[in-house]
């Protein structure tokens, strides 16, 4: 792949909390146009850090980005609310889907094209293209999203964030506490925004095998460091990726790196 | 079957298209033209107009509270807000016709419930109704302490001036009462259409998700203090409506901790984000307790000691209450709901 020009780029961002935690150090990342990057990291990692500095969310949870540069199109998004970075093409879906549950599916996916101030004639044809790629959700249109089984307002919550239109879509944790095959479904329609509008996406992770299969990049977060990053392909070769995160091929001397992984993520 | 329930669930919870303006509107056309029909002033003096009043406030409670999940025990202050600003503006700028001096109530208490909506920013939950709090006790300390907004008036009780629609005087009980439907069915349906559009949706998902709200652009500090103001205008249109179509008197008294605890009662009861719920509940706790002293006097004869008979008044109705929300957490508007697909059905 030529070098595609950066649509967003992060670097030594230190995100903190409060004024001691630092979940977040020094963390440099691009995407760029037309890629999937992921963002692997056990529980704790900083990956949910990361993204809402991308987002500008952390005040909204008492912490802040104490240091690096964010920009988004070529252009910083310090002190830009979130709003306007929706408007301008950056969108979220937030870890643990936050769908509005005494909304219908299809009312949730209409709040998506709020901050675009979107006509009716376009927010319909941006339903029809939702439910063109989640079929699932049209027959659950009607439905209170908070009485949908969770995938369903996963695929809800991504919908949502696509009648925004991004340009740069970000999710963290996608396949959280869902089944495989509706992981496969939920990736497989990402690919296809990704293969066939050349949407560019970053996705945050812990089912690495699924999250690499889809990416073209992976980068590897540790403590709230980058301490990895390559080629999708490569790093699912690497043997300590496919100890630490794949759970496969486990080489005997990993028993205590694996082991110290569960200790994280308990 | 079920999803067909749900569908119907849903259409009931949240945005009406333009048909479903029709059963509020033959509603309006009864109490409109068949019963100002009724020879009786005891009917719109003592029940109706204090049940618009009610159900008007409610409203703006709901809007507040119900839709976009702010929660507020300062409902009696605003509804005093309204009822002194509505007073000093006919009183001061003579010649100001009623339904302005109705708009400034209105649009003073907006202006209250913005700065006192500010905390809402940062506080959430029983911290904002905390904080609310502070509204009523600082806005009944400020009327009751400073004389310029009862006109130096040393009685405590000042009267309306008298009220006069364009020429016409508003000085029996069904002109009164008459009043108070224009008004709020114009606010009924100016909230109907707000709830039902895009602003309805940013309401519900600020109170669904404030996060998920926020990372859609929802611009949430603007929604919030927006739907404060809303509320705060028809909470204080509604004390203007109480004062000069109901009491006929305007004091601090009435708007104390109690009324905004009454206005909370009446949308729980009624339903939360539900509009007809704010009418419903009015009518289940303006005018039970109205029937329940009728009955009262009845079973138990005259010369009974009347702080009894209250008494036992509101502990049958509380008990009623809890009765009625351990079976119907959603409140009466969604019994409504749900006789109305049962109808549907068969
Ligand atoms: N709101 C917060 N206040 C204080 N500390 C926080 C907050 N959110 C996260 N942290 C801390 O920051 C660190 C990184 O957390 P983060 O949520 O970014 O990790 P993550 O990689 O998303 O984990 P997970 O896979 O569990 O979602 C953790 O140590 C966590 O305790
Ligand atoms: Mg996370």
């Amino acid at each position: 792949m030529t070098v595609a020009p950066a649509l967003l780029t992060l670097e030594d961002v230190d995100v903190v909390y409060g004024a001691a935690i630092t979940a977040v150090r020094g963390v440099r990342l691009h995407v760029g146009q037309g890629e999937i990057v992921t963002l692997l990291g056990a529980n704790g990692a900083g990956k949910t850090s990361t993204l809402r500095a991308v987002s500008n969310l952390l005040h909204a949870k008492l912490g802040r980005m104490s240091r690096g540069r964010i920009t988004f199109d070529g252009r910083s998004t310090a002190g830009l609310p979130t709003s306007r970075l929706v408007s301008s093409g950056l969108v979220q879906v937030l870890e643990g889907r936050h769908c509005f549950r005494a909304l219908t599916i299809e009312e949730n996916l209409i709040t998506g094209a709020i901050g675009r101030r979107a006509s009716k004639a376009e927010t319909a044809t941006d339903l029809e293209l939702v439910y063109a790629l989640f079929p699932r959700l049209r027959t659950k249109r009607a439905v209170l999203a908070g009485l949908t089984s969770g995938g369903e307002q996963q695929m809800a919550a991504i919908g949502r964030a696509l009648m925004a239109r991004p340009r740069l879509l970000i999710l963290d944790e996608p396949s959280m506490g869902l089944a495989p095959i509706v992981v496969a479904e939920i990736f497989l329609a990402l690919t296809a925004l990704n293969r066939d509008q050349g949407l560019s996406i970053l996705l945050a992770e812990q089912n690495a095998t699924v999250a690499l299969k889809a990416a073209h990049r992976g980068v590897v977060l540790e403590n709230g460091r980058v301490t990895l990053t390559g080629i999708a392909s490569e790093l699912s070769a690497r043997d300590d990726i496919r100890a630490a995160y794949l759970g496969l091929n486990k080489p005997p001397s990993s028993e205590s790196s694996r082991s110290k992984s569960i200790e994280v993520v308990a | 079957m079920s999803s067909a329930i749900l569908e119907r669930q849903a259409n009931s919870q949240g945005l009406p298209g333009l048909k479903s303006f029709r059963g509020p509107f033959l509603v309006l056309l009864v109490f409109a033209v068949v019963i100002p029909q009724v020879h009786s002033d005891y009917l719109f003096d003592a029940i109706l107009t204090p049940f618009l009043a009610i159900s008007l406030a409610a409203l703006g409670l709901n809007l507040l509270t119900g839709y976009a999940g702010q929660v507020s025990l300062g409902s009696a202050a605003f509804m005093a807000v309204g009822a002194f600003a509505g007073y000093n503006f006919l009183l001061r700028i003579p010649g100001l016709p009623l339904l302005a001096g109705l708009a400034f109530a209105g649009l003073t208490a907006a202006v209250i419930g913005i700065v006192f909506g500010l905390p809402s920013l940062r506080l959430r939950g029983f911290y904002l109704a905390v904080s609310t709090l502070a509204t009523q006790f600082f806005v009944q300390w400020a009327l009751t302490n400073i004389s310029w907004f009862s006109n130096d008036d040393t009685s405590g009780v000042i009267s309306p001036p008298p009220l006069h629609l364009g020429g016409f005087a508003l000085d029996s009980p069904v002109r009164r009462y008459l009043l108070c439907l224009g008004v709020v069915a114009v606010l009924t349906f100016l909230a109907m259409r707000l709830v039902s559009g895009q602003t309805g949706r940013a309401l519900i998902a600020v109170r669904d998700s404030e996060l998920g709200a926020r990372v859609l652009g929802v611009k949430v500090l603007r929604t919030k203090l927006f739907i404060f103001a809303v509320s705060s205008f028809y909470i204080g249109v509604a004390g203007a409506l109480w004062s000069f179509a109901y009491l006929r008197t305007i004091e601090p008294d009435g708007f104390d901790l109690d009324r905004s605890f009454q206005i909370l009662f009446v949308i729980i009861i009624g339903g939360l984000a539900s509009i007809r719920g704010a009418f419903l509940g009015a009518a289940f706790i303006v005018v039970l307790p109205l029937l329940l002293s009728r009955a009262g006097a009845i079973l138990l004869g005259p010369g009974f000691d009347s702080g009894l008979v209250d008494l036992v008044q509101k502990i049958f109705l509380g008990a009623l209450i809890i009765l009625f929300l351990r079976l119907e957490p959603a409140g009466l508007s969604a019994l409504v709901g749900r006789l109305r697909i049962r109808r549907n059905a068969t």
